[in-house]
């Protein structure tokens, strides 16, 4: 006979054995292993709708997950504890992932045509921006419960698409309105009932960011040569432009890819920027927002992003330059490297301190890994038609 | 020397322009292999992968029933100023945007 204390000891067991087994990442069959998610990430497969998860201390994938939807242009936040990842598709679908069980937990259909999103400073809120209807809208990051949203109306009538959506401190969220030239800011402390504040850009931001210390909002014009730069910290001073007729009244070239903008833009107190149209990276002072300089680049940016601890910009380009990569010396302006990792070179991401890069070559179904102080090539990983590599690093910065 | 050589050259020019005035109705199947990809990955930065639009306008056969091809055609090859759609010339003839266009009102392939 079984002593009552027993089955009571066995049941106790098997209760925390349950618990524990949503935690860690399963291993090889039964064996489990408690870890953290510093060290992860995930690799968007455009054409196919998977993601796979990535792990990169080893360097290698760890599992794959289909049934994303269409996720050309997809990109991704990570919850504050860094264990779940927000997937916002092209085709409105927002599906939160778990990095530790590598299963989808939840997915709705939130927009016809999204862009992208971001999450507020206290990581309760995940926001969409959307093209179709134009418009932010915020959901509940646990649930994925719809809380509010904002149209993009900016005359009676006639919404804009949002672009370059970016938290800002005090779960506020910044944005542009492509159509509607200008930007707004959202603040979501009673996340029912946003505020939101308008302000001049100019012609047709294509994307924005917020400075690391979130306290300015740049947003890139496409129609003009110029970018605007707003002050969180006084917005009642308004909205500014900066780099003002950087083209020198020069024809731009046909532009065949939108450069995209992010924090990851400032380094050595200076903003490293995507000219449009232009084949060069814009230098801008950081505190008093002139422009300092410019690097003459391999083709038109599309990524300008300084490594951790900001020493080198990593550069890769629009069609048809799009096989190169260039890699800028932040203490000298120049460029120190020229790489050719593969075709279709889509976007970079450094490790979270910066020793490694991953690079995406979409046309060669391969994710490129790089040693940042030797450009060597440390290992490679195959994945279908890669576009944005996304680190749990993000979960801890202003702005993304 | 270069007296021995001009019949290849003459034989290569006359295969070329052979070549082109089959290219002019209908581009190659490998070339035509090249003008999917393209347009589902390079067009689809602007207007996505699945044409459903996205900073371009959707390039679906509904959208584009009512426009006249020529106007698609020359849109493709010259761009639309004071939009963010740019000319395609230098990658693309007449003749290709002439079968994107085609494609494109009847479904575009995979």
């Amino acid at each position: 006979m079984k002593h009552p204390l027993q089955s009571l000891l066995l049941g106790c067991a098997l209760v925390v054995l349950a618990a524990c087994g949503t935690v860690p990442l399963r291993e090889s069959g039964s064996a489990v292993q408690l870890r953290g998610t510093g060290d992860l990430g995930l690799v968007i497969e455009r054409a196919s709708g998977h993601v796979t998860l990535v792990n990169t201390s080893s360097r290698e994938a760890y599992a794959r997950i289909g049934g994303l939807g269409d996720l050309s242009h997809a990109s991704v936040v990570y919850s504050r504890d860094a264990r779940y990842a927000y997937v916002f598709g092209r085709d409105g679908g927002l599906t939160k992932l778990d990095l530790l069980e590598a299963r989808i937990v939840k997915r709705v259909m939130q927009s016809g045509n999204a862009i992208g999103g971001s999450i507020s400073q206290d990581g309760r809120i995940v926001v969409a921006q959307n093209y179709t209807p134009g418009g932010i809208k915020a959901f509940d990051a646990d649930t994925l419960e719809l809380l509010s949203e904002v149209p993009a109306e900016y005359a009676p009538g006639k919404f804009s698409k949002v672009v370059g959506l970016a938290d800002v401190p005090g779960n506020k969220f910044a944005y542009a309105l492509f159509d509607g030239g200008e930007i707004w800011v959202s603040d979501f402390s009673d996340p029912k009932k946003p505020v939101t504040q308008r302000f001049q850009a100019g012609q047709q931001p294509y994307d924005g960011l917020v400075t690391p210390n979130g306290r300015h909002y740049l947003a890139g014009l496409f129609g003009e040569d110029g970018i605007a730069l707003l002050d969180l910290w006084q917005p009642g001073k308004g909205s500014r432009k900066i780099l003002e007729k950087y083209g020198r009244g020069e024809e731009k070239l046909p532009v065949f890819k939108m450069p995209h903008l992010r924090g990851w833009s400032v380094a050595a107190g200076r903003a490293w920027l995507p000219a449009i149209g232009r084949h060069e990276v814009l230098v801008a002072d950081a505190t008093t927002w002139k422009e300092t300089g410019r690097v003459a680049v391999r083709g038109q940016p599309v990524f300008v992003m300084a490594s951790p601890d900001g020493r080198q910009i990593w550069v890769n380009f629009a069609f048809p330059d799009n096989g190169w990569v260039q890699v800028i010396d932040t203490l000298t302006g120049q460029v120190v490297q020229t790489l050719q990792p593969g075709k279709a070179v889509l976007h970079m991401e450094f490790t979270p301190r910066g020793e490694a890069v991953w690079i995406s070559a979409r046309d060669d179904n391969r994710v490129l890994i790089y040693d940042t102080r030797t450009f060597r090539q440390l290992g490679s990983l195959p994945a279908e038609a890669p576009s944005g590599i996304f680190f749990t690093s993000r979960a801890a910065r202003i702005g993304f | 020397m270069s007296t021995r050589r001009r019949p290849i050259v003459v034989v290569l020019t006359l295969l070329l322009a052979g070549s082109a005035v089959v290219a002019l109705a209908e581009p190659t199947p490998a070339r035509q292999k090249e003008l999917i990809h393209l347009v589902r990955q390079d067009c689809g930065s602007c207007h996505g992968m699945t044409l459903q639009g996205g900073l371009g306008p959707a390039l679906l056969p509904a959208t584009l029933a009512e426009k006249p091809a020529e106007s698609l055609v020359a849109t493709i090859i010259g761009g639309r100023p004071g939009t963010a759609m740019p000319p395609w010339h230098r990658f693309l003839g007449e003749d290709d945007a002439q079968w994107i266009v085609a494609r494109l009102m009847e479904g575009f392939p995979k």
